[in-house]
């Protein structure tokens, strides 16, 4: 295990340099002045200039830059915005309120998803599973923002069942109609790979012996059937976790959920691009490090995963 | 024709230690039907895809959007863009729209030759609908193709030759596919605040969004190397590089073609997406749903056909690329098939 670990940290850590250095590069490697590029339109003051090329340091060759400015990230500096807000802070209070919302969403996908895919499953090719098939084959096919707006009209104003916008401090009870518009964006992919895994391990020979054997299905189907199945599902999440970041920043900014997304759609809107920036670092970090999470979890799930394939 | 017409009837004085293959059961088994069709996988999936309701129903709606996209003018005579009024001004206005003089044109519901009604700056609903397809279009198609080229150039090189090729190509899609492809898209076009047209956005999704091609191709690749065939072209003395591109390629692209009908579907996704976020295509130039959606938001409790009609164009669309993805893949893996 120790070694399964230590080779994916080793595989990770180009990932994690690459990526962070390819964002950077994208805003500071284009010709022409950065800082003035970020600006736009509007003239910064002289002071904001200062502040901004101190904070580059735009006097420096560029790979210098980039290692003094991770090195910032690392020591937990992530700049100002235009407003001279400090970006930490911003993320300090935004963050937990984003991870409410992505914990709760999560859990929706995995109950929902995880539920309808092993019914689908065991009753393959029957009406239920040709209607879950289909109802996945829409949500798939409706952008984000769609979704949040039908489900903000609907629910929110035509049936009046939730709030349409979140309240002040953000209570549970208004995070959960986002949260389940997030969910319903990976809820397909849930519950197609569920469907997949439970039609596959229900085939195996281990589950006919525990037929077999004489075990009611009450037993077989949560003990041999969906603990072997889940495993395909957790390491779904990791992948969806990008979907995941990019429904957030939209359907945060659609409910007003006052995250880390909405934050990042705000400074999108004001073209802040410091604060977009900074925001596009941490979450590709976050990304880099729940892939490594769950990769090390797959490995402790699943006890074949550690040994390399010669 | 089967074996039992050879004409060859044994020479009398040969030897026969082979039972005669007519009139025994077992020839039934051993006959080969040369009568039936040739056929290859392309053959195979297409008559498994010509008897699927999914193909055919996404086909007719994607053929419906290419035409709207390529004849807009074939569905309204209204403008998208000039044209839009807050409120009725004068004379021949109101006769035209048959309200009177003063009426609030903005976020107004249903008139006579505008069925879906307007939007806030006073734009018919319909006829922006109409003119955003050949957006949402053009960047679909540019991105597919962009992912298409990159993704197989760097899949085939990776698989075919292995090695410090594939190493490198693949540890730089690994760090390429660590980004998620939105987020950017975001950052490069918070970069392009002034020129931003239908390249530049495309060329932003597509420059992130190639790795999963890559990897899907290069994984068939590395399948394919391996046959018979492959080993054939390099015996008869074919260079490496025309191995690849006459055998190995046609005989790996089939799930290349699927990701990229379904990566189409992405790609206009994303390019809503963006556009909703405020760093797409320019408002005022380009016909964008997700434009569109976005300036909608504000009278969603007053006026939500505005938002709900381009809503469902660009989801019905989004459906469309989909539905056709899974088809074609059903048809060409008979492996998902099977499961199914």
């Amino acid at each position: 295990m120790t070694a399964y670990i230590l080779r994916r940290l080793l595989q990770a850590l180009p990932v994690f340099i690459g990526s962070t250095f390819l964002i950077y590069a994208m805003v500071f490697a284009i010709p022409g002045d950065p800082i003035l590029r970020m600006f736009g339109d509007r003239t910064p003051t002289d002071a904001t200039l200062a502040a901004l090329q101190a904070k580059y340091h735009l006097d420096q060759p560029f790979l210098v830059r980039y290692l003094l400015y991770m090195g910032d990230v690392f020591r937990g500096d992530l700049g100002t915005t235009f407003q001279g807000q400090s970006v930490n802070e911003i993320l300090m209070r935004t963050f937990p309120n984003t991870l409410r919302l992505a914990i709760l969403a999560v859990a929706i996908d995995l109950v929902v998803g995880v539920t309808v895919g092993l019914v689908a499953g065991l009753r393959k090719g029957k009406i239920f599973d040709n209607v879950t098939l289909l109802i996945g084959l829409v949500l798939i096919s409706m952008p984000v923002f769609v979704l949040a707006f039908v489900a903000q009209w609907f629910f929110g104003i035509q049936l009046g069942i939730f709030r349409a916008t979140v309240g002040p401090g953000a209570p549970w009870g208004d995070l959960i109609l986002p949260a389940i518009v997030l969910a319903a964006l990976n809820f397909a992919f849930t519950m197609r790979l569920t469907r997949a895994s439970v039609i596959e391990t229900n085939a195996q020979d281990f589950v006919r012996m525990a037929y077999g054997k004489g075990l009611r299905s009450e037993r077989v189907v949560p003990v041999h059937i969906l603990r072997n199945s889940l495993i395909p599902v957790t390491t779904n999440i990791a992948a969806n976790f990008g979907i995941l970041i990019v429904g957030a920043t939209v359907t945060e900014g659609i409910f007003n959920v006052p995250g880390v997304g909405n934050e990042l759609f705000k400074a999108i809107n004001r073209h802040d691009s410091p604060e977009v920036v900074s925001i596009v670092t941490v979450l590709v970090i976050i990304y880099v490090l729940v892939n490594l999470g769950i990769d090390l979890l797959y490995g402790v799930l699943d006890p074949r995963i550690r040994y390399v394939k010669k | 024709m089967s074996r039992s017409d050879a004409p060859a009837a044994p020479a009398p004085a040969a030897e026969r230690f082979v039972a005669d293959f007519t009139g025994d059961e077992l020839g039934a088994v051993d006959e080969v039907r040369v009568s039936e069709k040739r056929s290859n996988l392309w053959l195979d999936a297409w008559r498994d895809l010509r008897g699927r309701w999914m193909f055919w129903a996404s086909a007719a709606m994607i053929l419906f959007i290419v035409f709207v996209a390529l004849f807009p003018t074939a569905f309204t005579q209204v403008p998208p863009n000039d044209g839009c009024i807050l409120s009725v001004q004068n004379q021949t206005q109101a006769d035209e729209l048959g309200v009177p003089i003063g009426t609030k044109i903005s976020d107004h519901g249903p008139l006579p030759g505008h069925p879906l009604g307007f939007t806030k700056q006073g734009c018919d609903v319909f006829s922006r609908i109409v003119h955003g397809t050949s957006t949402s279009l053009s960047v679909g198609i540019i991105v597919s193709i962009m992912v298409a080229v990159i993704g197989i150039v760097i899949g085939a090189f990776a698989g075919f030759f292995g090695g410090w090729l594939d190493s490198v190509l693949m540890r730089f899609g690994d760090i390429v596919f660590a980004i998620p492809y939105v987020l950017a898209a975001v950052v490069v076009m918070s970069m392009f605040l002034h020129d931003r047209n239908i390249w530049v956005i495309s060329l932003a999704i597509g420059a992130f969004s190639w790795p999963s091609t890559a990897r899907i191709l290069r994984s068939e690749v590395l399948r394919v190397k391996n046959s018979d065939f492959v080993m054939a072209s390099t015996a008869l003395g074919l260079s490496r590089v025309r191995t690849m591109l006459a055998h190995v390629l046609p005989n790996s692209i089939a799930p290349v073609i699927v990701v990229t009908t379904i990566g189409l579907a992405g790609a206009i996704t994303a390019e809503a997406t963006l556009s909703f976020l405020g760093v797409g295509l320019p408002n005022n130039i380009f016909m964008s749903w997700g434009n569109d959606i976005s300036a909608a938001q504000t009278s969603l409790r007053t006026n939500p056909a505005a938002l709900i009609y381009p809503s469902i164009a660009l989801s019905l669309t989004v459906l469309a690329f989909i539905v056709m993805g899974e088809a074609v893949r059903d048809a060409l893996d008979p492996r998902a098939r099977a499961s199914r």
